[in-house]
This record gives C-alpha cells, sequence and structure tokens, in this order.
C-alpha cells in the first residue's frame, strides 16, 4: 500500500473511540497510513484535499461476516461487486464466511479470496478459515497452515458441528495457535426444517419453527466447552435474550467469549413475516420485541462488542419460490451505515459507541491493528454525511444482491467518500 | 410487507381466497350465505348453473388429494366452467421445473383461476403474488398454514346444525402443531363469533403458544376438555408421526385422543361430531361415533361442493346467484 497520494480531509467532524478522538480536526494521510490528526506537518503539501464540511470522519468500518460468493456462486456475486460495494457503505475491512465453493478449508482457496480482492483493491477481505474439512464437522482442518496463508480465525459458517467431540476437538487445536473460533449458536437437531422463530407468528403462519432453545442449546454447550477448553470463541449473530443473559454471565466469569449481532436483528422481528416476505427469511430467525430490545441493550452496554451486515447476496430465484424454500439471507452492506445511524436516532446509544461497534469492536474480535485513526495505522476511512437522504432500491444498490426486507424505505446516511490504505475506493 | 389484504380487490371484493385471516365476519357470512343458494343445484335436474362459463379453473395439485380435488372439480363443472386437472406432485418438479415455470406455462393457457394445494406453508401466498392480475387463486392447503375452504364447508355444516354461533363450545382434537385445517378452522369459528374453541392434543402435537397466537383454550386430556361443547370436530393424524418422536403408537395415541361415545358422553347430548377425512377408523375415533347418529361427516363433504362452488363464483363469477328457490335457476 505504500506511494499512496497525499491527501488532507478537512473541515470534518472526526470520531475514533479507539484514540478517544471525537471534534472537528484534519486529517492528513501520505504513503497509504495516515500522517497526522490536527494540524499539518510543516512542508505538507497534500494532492488532494477533501472538504468534509458537514460530514463526519471515522475509521472505514469492519464487518465480521459478509459473504462474498466467490468461489462457487458467482451467480449470486463476486468478490469484486461486493467489495465494491463494501466501498460505497465505508466499509474497509471485512471477514467472509469458509462457505465457498470449494470450502476455505485449505490455504489454496484462502489465498485465491485475499489475493482476488486485493487485486481489486476495494477493501480488505480476510477469508475466515473453515474448522472442519468440507465444513462437515467430522475433521478438523490444517488450522496452522490456515492462519498462515492469512484467515484470522476460523469459523463453521452456519452449519454447526452435531458432534460434541468434534467441537471440543476444533477449539483445542485452535488454541494451539491462539485462533478464536466464529460460531453460529444453533443446534442442528432443533433447528432442522425450521425457517421462522417458534413463536406467535410461526404458529399462526403455519412456518415449521426455530426454538429459542437452538440458540441456548448452542451457547450453553460451546461455553462449557470454551471454559473446559481455554478456546476463545465468539458467537457470530446472537438472536435472543437469553443468550444475551448467558454471554453476560460468561464473561464475567471469565470465559474467554465475544458476541456480535446482525444489523438487521436490532430493528426486525417476527411480526415482519406477515404474508410470507422472503426477505424476512433469514437464519438465526427474526425474533421477538423483548429479544430485539436485549440485543439493543447489549450492544449499549457492550456486551456484544461488534454489529455485523451479514450481508448474502442471492441471484433472483434465490427468493422466489413460497417461504420456507427460499435460501435465507439479505443484501447488507448498504443499509449498514444509515441503520446504525437510527439507533443513535432511537437514542439506543450515542454516535462515539455505535462507531465503537462498527470499529474498534469487530477490529479487536479479529485481532488485527485496523479500526483505528492513528499517526501510522493503515489509512482506512469513511466520511459520510449523516444528513444525506436516499432511498433503498435495486437501481440505488451497488451489490450483486438485491433482496433487502427494507427496500423502498428512505434512509438517512451515506458515504461520501471511503479510502482504503489511503487511497479513495469510492466517492459520491 | 404491504398491510393491504392481498385477498380483496380495491372494492373490497374477494378476489383470491388464501386464508381466513384478515377476512371480515361480513364476508364469510356472504361465502355461508352464497352456499346455502347454491345447495339446491344439487337436487336439479341439470346440475349446473351458468355464473362461471367460457372460464377455465386450473386445478394445480402438487400433493395428492382425492377429495379435496373431486369437489373442487365437480364445484367448478357446476359453475359451467372448463377445468384442468393437474397432478404435480411429482412430474414437473422432478423435471427441475420450478413453481413459477409451471405457473407461466399454465397462465399462457390462459386459466382465470388456480385451485392450489403445496406441501409448502405459503405457497399459495406466493402463487396469488406472482399470477397475472386478472388470476385468481384459491388456496386449497398450504403446508401447515391454511385451507380455508374446508373451514368454511365446516362452519357452513355447523351453522346449518346450530342456528346460534355465538353461544357454541367447539374443540378440535388431534394434531394442531401440523394441521393446516385447525389454523384456518380456529380463526373462521373466532371470526364468526364463537365465544370458546378449545383445542385439545398430547405436549408435542400442540404449538407452545397457541393459546396466545390464537385466543383458544389448550387441553392435554380429552374427556376434560369435550365437556358441554357442542361441536367436537377431530383431525386426521398422519401415519408418519408414528414414526418419528412425535407419537410412541397409534395404540396410545387412541387411548388416550381418540373419540368413543363413552369420551363422547360428557359433551352436549347434541354435539355434532366432525371429521375432514379421510378417517383413520380405530386411531382417531371408532366406527361407532363416525357413523352413530351425531357424525355429521358424510355431510360434510356435500356441503363442500357449494361452499367450493360459492368461492368460486364470488372470485371469478361473471354475476352474483340470485338466492332462488331450488330447481328454479337456469340450467
Amino acid at each position: 500500500m505504500a506511494n499512496g497520494p497525499r491527501i488532507s480531509i478537512r473541515n470534518g467532524r472526526l470520531i475514533d473511540p479507539a484514540s478517544g478522538l471525537d471534534g472537528e480536526t484534519d486529517l492528513h494521510i501520505a504513503d497509504g497510513e495516515v500522517l497526522a490528526i490536527g494540524a499539518a506537518p510543516s512542508g505538507f503539501q497534500p494532492e488532494l484535499t477533501l472538504d468534509a464540511r458537514g460530514r463526519l470522519i471515522c475509521p472505514g468500518f469492519v464487518d465480521l461476516c459478509a459473504r462474498l460468493r466467490e468461489p462457487g456462486h458467482e451467480h449470486k456475486a463476486t468478490i469484486a461487486s461486493e467489495t465494491r460495494a463494501a466501498a460505497a457503505s465505508g466499509i474497509t475491512t471485512l471477514c467472509c464466511p469458509p462457505d465457498t465453493l470449494p470450502v476455505i478449508d485449505t490455504p489454496a482457496v484462502a489465498q485465491l479470496v485475499y489475493q482476488t480482492a486485493e487485486r481489486h483493491g476495494f477493501a480488505r477481505v480476510l477469508p475466515a478459515g473453515a474448522a472442519t474439512q468440507g465444513l462437515e464437522g467430522v475433521k478438523i482442518t490444517e488450522m496452522a497452515a490456515l492462519k498462515q496463508a492469512g484467515c484470522p480465525v476460523l469459523s463453521q459458517a452456519d452449519r454447526p458441528i452435531r458432534s460434541t467431540q468434534v467441537q471440543r476437538r476444533a477449539m483445542e487445536y485452535a488454541t494451539t495457535f491462539g485462533l478464536t473460533l466464529f460460531l453460529h449458536p444453533q443446534d442442528a437437531a432443533l433447528s432442522e426444517e425450521g425457517c421462522a422463530h417458534e413463536g406467535l407468528v410461526s404458529t399462526r403462519l403455519g412456518l415449521p419453527g426455530i426454538p429459542e432453545a437452538a440458540e441456548t442449546v448452542a451457547v450453553a454447550r460451546d461455553l462449557a466447552l470454551a471454559e473446559q477448553t481455554g478456546a476463545r470463541i465468539h458467537f457470530r449473530g446472537l438472536s435472543t435474550a437469553r443468550g444475551v443473559a448467558m454471554l453476560t454471565e460468561a464473561r464475567r466469569r471469565g470465559v474467554q467469549v465475544t458476541a456480535d449481532v446482525s444489523m438487521h436483528q436490532l430493528f426486525l422481528t417476527e411480526e415482519d413475516l406477515e404474508c410470507f416476505d422472503a426477505n424476512c427469511h433469514l437464519i438465526p430467525p427474526l425474533r421477538t420485541r423483548a429479544d430485539r430490545e436485549a440485543l439493543r441493550a447489549a450492544v449499549a452496554s457492550g456486551e456484544i462488542s461488534a454489529i455485523c451486515s451479514d450481508h448474502q447476496p442471492h441471484d433472483a430465484d434465490a427468493k422466489l419460490a413460497p417461504f420456507p424454500e427460499t435460501a435465507p439471507g439479505i443484501s447488507a452492506l448498504e443499509t449498514l451505515l444509515p441503520l446504525a445511524l437510527r439507533l443513535v436516532e432511537e437514542g439506543v446509544m450515542d454516535l462515539s459507541t455505535l462507531i465503537g461497534r462498527l470499529t474498534q469492536g469487530p477490529a479487536s474480535v479479529l485481532g488485527r491493528d485496523l479500526g483505528r485513526i492513528a499517526p501510522g495505522s493503515p489509512a482506512d476511512v469513511c466520511v459520510f454525511d449523516p444528513e444525506a437522504t436516499w432511498v433503498v432500491s435495486p437501481a440505488t444498490l451497488v451489490s450483486h444482491g438485491l433482496h433487502t426486507p427494507f427496500n423502498e424505505q428512505e434512509m438517512r446516511g451515506r458515504v461520501s467518500w471511503t479510502l482504503h490504505g489511503g487511497r479513495i475506493v469510492f466517492e459520491r | 410487507m404491504s398491510k393491504q389484504n392481498p385477498q380483496l380487490d380495491t372494492q373490497g371484493n374477494l378476489k383470491h381466497f388464501l386464508t381466513i385471516e384478515g377476512l371480515s365476519r361480513d364476508l364469510l357470512t356472504e361465502i355461508l350465505d352464497q352456499a346455502e343458494g347454491f345447495l339446491g343445484v344439487a337436487q336439479q335436474a341439470v346440475k349446473k348453473v351458468p355464473l362461471c362459463r367460457g372460464k377455465v379453473v386450473a386445478n394445480l395439485f402438487f400433493e395428492t388429494s382425492t377429495r379435496t380435488r373431486t369437489t373442487f372439480e365437480l364445484a367448478a363443472k357446476r359453475l359451467s366452467a372448463d377445468v384442468l386437472n393437474l397432478n404435480i406432485s411429482t412430474s414437473a418438479t422432478a423435471k427441475g421445473e420450478t413453481l413459477l415455470d409451471t405457473l407461466r406455462n399454465l397462465e399462457a393457457m390462459h386459466v382465470d383461476m388456480f385451485v392450489v394445494r403445496h406441501a409448502t406453508s405459503g405457497a399459495a401466498h406466493f402463487i396469488a403474488a406472482h399470477a397475472h392480475p386478472h388470476v385468481s387463486v384459491i388456496n386449497a392447503g398450504d403446508g401447515r398454514h391454511a385451507h380455508p375452504t374446508q373451514a368454511m364447508l365446516d362452519m357452513f355444516t355447523i351453522r346449518r346444525h346450530k342456528q346460534d354461533l355465538s353461544r357454541l363450545r367447539v374443540a378440535i382434537v388431534g394434531d394442531i402443531m401440523h394441521s393446516r385445517v385447525a389454523r384456518s378452522q380456529i380463526l373462521a369459528l373466532k371470526t364468526l363469533g364463537v365465544p370458546e374453541v378449545r383445542v385439545i392434543a398430547p405436549g408435542t402435537l400442540m404449538p407452545n403458544s397457541i393459546e396466545e397466537s390464537f385466543g383458544v383454550r389448550a387441553y392435554h386430556d380429552l374427556r376434560e376438555g369435550v365437556r358441554d361443547v357442542d361441536v367436537v370436530i377431530m383431525l386426521r393424524i398422519q401415519r408418519e408421526r408414528m414414526n418419528s418422536a412425535l407419537l410412541p403408537s397409534e395404540h396410545e395415541y387412541f387411548q388416550l385422543f381418540g373419540l368413543t361415545e363413552e369420551r363422547l358422553s360428557t359433551a352436549q347430548p347434541d354435539a355434532l361430531v366432525m371429521h375432514p377425512g379421510p378417517i383413520n377408523r380405530g386411531v382417531e375415533m371408532d366406527s361407532q361415533v363416525a357413523d352413530g347418529p351425531r357424525s355429521v361427516i358424510l355431510e360434510q363433504v356435500s356441503n363442500g361442493i357449494a361452499v367450493r362452488m360459492a368461492v368460486m363464483s364470488m372470485c371469478i363469477g361473471t354475476q352474483n346467484l340470485k338466492i332462488q328457490p331450488a330447481g328454479d335457476a337456469d340450467g
């Protein structure tokens, strides 16, 4: 990333929770790195000056879970198309789950993903390595090799390991290399065939349910194993109030566990499934209002330290079927920022805390020195206009995934510039 | 996520019939009143009225069915419509054709109405949402979700025997969990003003939140559940439930939830016994009850034709039925 242009971003409000910064100041960038904050070093001659009056400047967002669909599912999206959408969303680092085709269970596939993203240059892609070969939950992967190939964490994507013994071994082996294990807490048997939260709405619509216990049973199992093995685990996408309570209690006890939540879980509930809207087919399922409130509170308090997009672009056919037969997941990169700002508007947390959950929080889960603006750090920066409004529609989305439950909604907050490694990768 | 009821057109008339949910008491009553008028058609020498003459109805059955398909077919024919019967349970989908492809091909044949049965909840809503604007969709059963014409023929049967629905106690017994019939019946009973609806099932076949979801009372004990009721509706138990962890055996199910004359004795003396068919004798009820004086099971079948005629003509009929004395209608 050396030899990036010299850029000054002036007159904006800079917020960086990791450095404790919040105020109107200038930011100077050179050679792909942050050079100075405030006054420019003497003799600094920017090639480009961005006027950020009325805008906010913060570290580029770090997204712990975004599917890019390459390799293997290029009919849905590609690394190029989705990292471009990430740049348009202010996201500069994203972690993709290993459920590509082939699975990211060898260094070759991990490098393919990493290098393809690097070649396009829109964002940094850190592939999560598979914890078991083929994500089949039977044999563990060559974790040391995956780590060396650049996988910061291990994951089973959304295919939970059925065998508790294999889960234990995966944790123990990951611990050998200090790798965090991402776990989607959902008991395989209890969630089989389910497509909606087991509750009022699924009962009325006759949709096969996924009970709350599918999450809490998995959380309990994985916390017990983490405590036993000393492994570091991260719950990817908590969805229930009870799951949050168990997380909080375990953290109090000193278990090495962190957690994130998908942005849509902080807004939608089972009630949005009325009329069988396939854009609300999500795994874990949308749950109750009480669950949503508990998730919001946990993000505000920091028990949940990161918010993810959980971006899952699909082709049109994937959602053209009766609800239970549709593919779960939505296109979510570009709604990440405006939905986040709604949390501030609705009084859930202040702006600085919120920015922290999109930058410092997820970066520390990855164990990388990212998600901050400090002299010498990579110049990954998002400059956005918090007042700009736009309407979500297939015409306004950059991603190849066009399915979103927020379609046709007005959003407030839009990215003006995204810098990745000191280069402007998006401007509007 | 439109809040507007997808079943009604802009004038509030019935366009599709997908679920009882969201339909008014007046509209359900109109269906029952219309069906009353159609009952006479079966008694005529020529069992036909011309309300849907020139219309094409396609019975689109992705799940096998004899009774429901036959009564829909007869209903359409008595309305003078042309009828296509398509059993797609294995053919098209096995060849890789999607549901939407199947739909588009039939639309190209200028079909006016689809009568759809599908194993997946939400299938009828999906088809209605993607069909041409002039096409009507009737849900003949989708997954566990809804079977609204079955519910309406049951309401029709109850109303013919019990004039005042606002004083009734009705119990529904059996596999509530997997039953689209039960869901539609409960909604229809509540909409028509039945004050007390009970559901009776073992824990494995009873959704946890049934009371809160539907405003019914849940019972695990048959004797207690049928006490003083005016109507007992038995549901069919699918054989495959015995092969999973839902029920231990047909024997124990019948011992606890099978309807016998003796167990029926705590219900009102004139209680009706109903079943959507086909009955598993000796599992859901014994033959003495099924063939007994309080059983209206065969009447349900005849009424099904009149109710389906009413719904079809309300959706695609070219004129309204003038309710006339039997035998006086246009042949």
